[in-house]
């Protein structure tokens, strides 16, 4: 199946919502990895909304990218209370172990502030990180 | 059969927990998944006839079944991190699985519902309005008084809406709670519905809740018929922190640009789709239930401190030894959960300063650990209880550092409505960098012909900091909502009490 007769079920199974954008913009980042302009427009016409109504919405939340990124994806929390936790040290060989292959998105919060520093790959979880852990939950990720 | 419990709390099963359950069924065990105790530096925690041992690993197993583990640390109801609790919304934590109806209906749930049914709506708010519940989200806005409001306000349709989103750093006690007790909740939206007329309810619960998100949809399926006609939706948020706030959480829900909305109207008038709209937090909900059973709303108001009544939830949080969830009637010092219950930091060297309240809470200093848990008192003291989040620091934090990210968070999450909040915190930055990094020359925008009012000489130390104080002020008394009107507690209290720590 075609992108757009893909999204023209997305929105129907929608469809008995109240204020099904936001159900809907996630459902479409997580089947085609980003909402580009296309889908704005798809949504856009669908929903009976202007293209800047859509965009503007997308644009305002850190969960929907313009863009794919085909990479693995690690978040780490480098909020307050990780950070207390020493996350920040960990950082630089996060980075070098990530390079170009693996995203390293910061989060911020898991609600899992007593045990940090922490991690999410998909929906698994990870606490209680050192260097040597992390380094290599980012190189199996 | 040997029965162990074991905890499917996200922080267990990110601590391991999953592994340690399938290594108790290999050793010919009966696991029960159960929600967690709290006492999150024992996860993964192991009950094993209400002895609990931990944190275990698989290699674990044999011992803990000969009764030879070193990890054991007695019955864990006497553990003195439980025993010294008063638990209300937290009676159930450890005890009982979480999506089991029969476990729920056997520790006296629906019990508030059905007796709320029966008494009849102005019953209910009564009770609500004497048990002194103030909401638990941050505001501490009494509860009784915003479903009165509702309930009298005229609406084709009114709605339920449960602020999920816990974005604070520091908190988790919303998690815990909709992941181990996810019926309570449900249960407490249902008499909430039931007093102000409402047919409809929503969970706001944010994206970075997975497990949250999955246990609360399927405890909703479970427990249709018995909340029916009611109905409640999950909605998802995507990771804007703003979207907390209960207006723009409001137009998060109607497919919107989390932007916060303008007071008045309130949302109890005119809230989610332009309807009457009662909005709480996850454990102002969840404390219902049992102010609604009988008796409740009198044991409820029994507890507390001045007029903050009941029981909170705190959360122990960052470097601290002994971390989890402490639930306890208000007026507890800072100093008694820290060291008495927390055991210090767990790096054991000196406690620096403790973040309460979340991002937007003050840091204290440990001057100030004689400060009582109390809205009013914390208000006095330039600082907030928030949702309850207590983050431990300890010497080696560069409270400068905290200062700026405070800004910088503020500037990253500013839902972009008022100047003060949206470019205040952008400058703030600058400023921050800028003492920190002993530079003080004008920046290019200040040295333009055409800036007249702005100094041309390189500003002192002693001027910036000056300016950063101003900056503070007009955020503080200029910002719509408390995104960017609190941002300045932790970076003045970070200034006030670590001057040392700006450069
Ligand atoms: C920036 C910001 C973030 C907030 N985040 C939350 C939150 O995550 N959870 C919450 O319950 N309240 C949050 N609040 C408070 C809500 O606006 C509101 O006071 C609360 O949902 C009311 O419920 P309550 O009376 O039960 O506390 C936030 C407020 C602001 C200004
Ligand atoms: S203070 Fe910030 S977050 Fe709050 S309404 Fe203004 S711009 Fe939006
Ligand atoms: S601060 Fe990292 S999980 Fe909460």
């Amino acid at each position: 199946m075609n992108r757009s007769a893909r999204l023209v079920e997305i929105v129907a199974a929608h469809a008995g919502r109240e204020g099904p954008l936001l159900p809907l913009l996630h459902e479409v980042q997580a089947e085609f990895g980003c909402v580009d302009g296309e889908a704005e427009a798809q949504l856009a016409h669908a929903l009976n909304l202007s293209r800047a109504e859509v965009h503007g919405v997308v644009s305002f939340y850190h969960d929907f990218t313009a863009t794919a990124d085909p990479r693995p994806c690690v978040q780490l929390c480098r909020a307050e209370a990780c950070q207390a936790r020493g996350v920040e040290a960990l950082v630089p060989a996060a980075q070098a172990a990530a390079g170009g292959r693996v995203k390293l998105h910061d989060v911020y919060c898991l609600g899992l502030c007593s045990v940090g520093p922490n991690a999410r790959v998909g929906d698994q979880l990870y606490a209680r990180l050192d260097q040597g852990s992390l380094v290599e939950l980012i190189e199996r990720a | 059969m040997t029965v162990v419990r074991i905890s499917d709390d996200a922080l267990a099963l990110a601590c391991g927990a999953d592994a340690v359950a399938a290594a108790f069924v290999g050793a010919g065990c009966t696991v029960e998944r159960v929600s967690s105790w709290g006492m999150h530096w024992l996860e993964p925690l192991v009950e094993l006839d209400g002895k609990g041992f931990g944190p275990a690993v698989p290699g674990d197993v044999a011992a803990i079944l000969n009764g030879t583990s070193a990890k054991a640390i007695g019955i864990i109801a006497d553990h003195p991190f439980i025993a010294r609790q008063q638990r209300l919304t937290f009676a159930r934590a450890g005890k009982t699985r979480p999506l089991d109806l029969a476990d729920y209906a056997a520790t006296g749930g629906w019990a508030g519902l059905y007796r709320a049914r029966s008494i009849g709506a102005p019953a209910i708010i009564a009770e609500m309005s004497q048990s002194g519940l103030r909401g638990r989200g941050g505001a501490g806005f009494p509860a009784g008084i915003k479903w009165q409001t509702v309930a009298s306000a005229p609406g084709d349709r009114k709605f339920i809406v449960c602020n999920a989103d816990e974005g604070d750093s520091g908190t988790f006690a919303d998690r815990m709670l909709m992941e181990g007790d996810p019926f309570q909740l449900i249960e407490g939206m249902a008499i909430a519905a039931h007093a102000v007329g409402a047919g409809q309810g929503y969970i706001y619960v944010r994206s970075e809740y997975p497990h949250a998100i999955a246990k609360l949809n399927a405890a909703i399926t479970l427990a249709a018929e018995i909340i029916a006609p009611f109905t409640i939706e999950v909605r998802v948020g995507a990771g804007a922190y703003v979207c907390g706030e209960e207006t723009s959480l409001l137009n998060s829900i109607e497919g919107k640009r989390g932007e916060v909305r303008a007071k008045p109207p309130l949302p109890a008038h005119q809230g989610l789709f332009g309807q009457p709209t009662v909005i709480n937090n996850v454990l102002t909900l969840a404390a219902v239930p049992h102010i609604l059973s009988e008796g409740g709303a009198v044991l409820y108001d029994s507890h507390g401190f001045g007029r903050s009544k009941g029981t909170k939830p705190i959360q122990l949080a960052g470097n601290i030894r002994h971390g989890g969830v402490f639930e306890t009637p208000f007026g507890i010092t800072l100093h008694d959960l820290i060291y008495d219950i927390g055991g210090g930091t767990a790096s054991g060297r000196p406690v620096k300063a403790v973040q309460v309240g979340g991002p937007l809470g003050a840091y204290i200093h440990p001057d100030r650990f004689d400060l009582p848990f109390d809205y009013e008192a914390y208000a006095g003291a330039d600082a907030l209880i928030g949702h309850g989040g207590v983050v431990v620091f300890d010497d080696t934090a560069d409270m400068g550092k905290l200062a700026r990210f405070a800004m910088e968070f503020c500037a990253v999450e500013s839902c972009g409505k008022c100047t003060p909040c949206r470019i205040g915190s952008t400058r703030g930055v600058e400023l921050i960098d800028r003492i920190r990094g002993g530079a003080t020359a004008g920046g290019a925008v200040e040295s333009l012909p055409q800036m007249h009012n702005a100094a041309k000489t390189p500003r002192s130390r002693e001027a910036d900091i000056e300016l950063l104080e101003d900056l503070c002020e007009t955020m503080k008394f200029g910002s719509l909502c408390a995104l960017g009107g609190f941002t300045p507690y932790p970076v003045l209290s970070a200034l006030r009490h670590w001057p040392e720590d700006f450069g």
